[in-house]
C-alpha cells in the first residue's frame, strides 16, 4: 500500500512542478511570435492525441473496441450541435450496449 | 466589479457544463481505483493530482501489477504536456507572484483550451473560473465512485471507460477549427497512434506537440 502513497505523493509534486516550470523560466517575458504561433495549436495536437491514445491505447498496443464506438457516437452528436453531456454520457451508454451485444 | 472578477466569474459559468462532464469521469476513476487502492487514497489523489490523463495512466500501471516507479513514470509522462501549456501560458500571467502560482496551478487542459485566445495569448483568470467546477466534480466524483464501487461490479459494463475520451473528444471538437488546427489535430493523432506501440504510454503524447510545430508553418 505504501507504494500507492508514493505514486500519490510524487505524482501531486510532479504535477505542480510541470505547471509551475514554464512561468518560473519565463518570469512574464514574452515569447518570440513565431513561438506563439505554435503554442496556439498546441491545444489541438495535444487533444487529438489524448483522444486517440484513450480510444485505442491498450498499455503498448492499439485495440478496437466498445470505447470506440462510443467515442464515435461522441463525435456524432457533438456534430449535430448536441451537449457535451449527451455526447460523454452517451458514449458511456454506447460502449455498454455494444459490450452486453457481444 | 473587477476586470479580473469579471473573467473569473465568465470562466465559472463556462466551466460548469465541463464540471459535470468530469464529475461522471470521476465517478469512474473511483470505482476503478477503489479496487486497487483502496477507499482513501484515490480521493487524497483527487484533491491533490487533479489530473485525469495522470491518475488514469499510473491506475492502469498499478492494476497491471506494475511498480511504483513505473506508475509514476506512466503519470509524469502523461501530465509532461503541461509544461508546454505552462510555457505558453507564461506571458499571459499578471500580478503577485503567488497570484501567478496559483493561477498556473489551475491548469487543466479544458480550462486552458477555453481561456486561449487563439493569438498564442490566454485569460489566465477566465482558465481558473473554468477550473473551478471541475475540480469540485472531480473530488465529489471520485468520493461517489468509491463509495458506489463495491455495488456496481465492472465498469467496463456501464461502459465507464469510454466517458473519458469521450470528453476530450468534445473539448478538441470546439478547439480544432480552422485549417492550420485541424492539420495539428489530424498530426497530433497520426503521431499518437504511429508511437502508442513503440514508447512507454505518455511519451507519445507529449511528441504529437511537434505537430503544432509543423502546422504552424502552414498559411492560415
Amino acid at each position: 500500500m505504501t507504494g500507492v502513497w508514493v505514486t500519490i505523493a510524487s505524482l501531486a509534486l510532479a504535477t505542480a512542478a510541470l505547471k509551475l516550470a514554464g512561468p518560473l523560466i519565463l518570469r512574464g517575458r514574452p515569447l518570440p511570435p513565431r513561438t506563439m504561433g505554435i503554442v496556439g495549436l498546441l491545444a489541438s495536437a495535444l487533444l487529438a492525441a489524448l483522444v486517440v491514445v484513450e480510444t485505442f491505447g491498450k498499455g503498448r498496443s492499439l485495440t478496437l473496441d466498445a470505447r470506440a464506438l462510443g467515442v464515435a457516437f461522441a463525435a456524432i452528436v457533438l456534430a449535430r450541435r448536441g451537449s457535451l453531456i449527451v455526447a460523454v454520457l452517451g458514449a458511456a451508454v454506447v460502449a455498454a450496449v455494444a459490450r452486453a451485444v457481444t | 466589479m473587477s476586470a479580473e472578477r469579471v473573467q473569473f466569474e465568465a470562466g465559472i459559468r463556462r466551466g460548469l457544463v465541463f464540471g459535470a462532464a468530469v464529475f461522471a469521469i470521476a465517478i469512474s476513476f473511483g470505482v476503478l481505483a477503489r479496487p486497487v487502492m483502496g477507499s482513501l487514497a484515490p480521493i487524497v489523489m483527487s484533491i491533490i493530482v487533479f489530473s485525469g490523463a495522470a491518475q488514469f495512466g499510473s491506475l492502469a500501471v498499478l492494476a497491471a501489477g506494475g511498480n511504483t516507479g513505473a506508475a509514476i513514470a506512466a503519470g509524469v509522462l502523461l501530465n509532461a504536456r503541461y509544461f508546454a501549456m505552462g510555457l505558453g501560458l507564461a506571458p499571459s500571467l499578471r500580478g503577485r507572484v503567488a497570484t501567478r502560482i496559483v493561477l498556473a496551478m489551475s491548469t487543466v487542459d479544458s480550462a486552458w483550451a477555453a481561456a486561449s485566445r487563439g493569438d498564442g495569448t490566454f485569460d489566465p483568470w477566465y482558465m481558473a473560473g473554468a477550473s473551478l467546477p471541475q475540480y469540485v466534480g472531480w473530488v465529489l466524483g471520485t468520493i461517489i465512485g468509491v463509495l458506489i464501487g463495491g455495488a456496481l461490479g465492472d465498469p467496463k459494463s456501464y461502459g465507464l471507460d469510454a466517458l473519458f475520451p469521450a470528453f476530450f473528444v468534445a473539448l478538441l471538437y470546439e478547439e480544432a477549427r480552422g485549417r492550420r488546427k485541424l492539420a495539428a489535430a489530424c498530426g497530433g493523432a497520426a503521431i499518437a497512434l504511429a508511437l502508442t506501440p513503440l514508447l512507454p504510454p505518455g511519451l507519445p503524447i507529449l511528441i504529437a506537440a511537434a505537430a503544432a510545430v509543423v502546422a504552424s508553418g502552414l498559411r492560415s
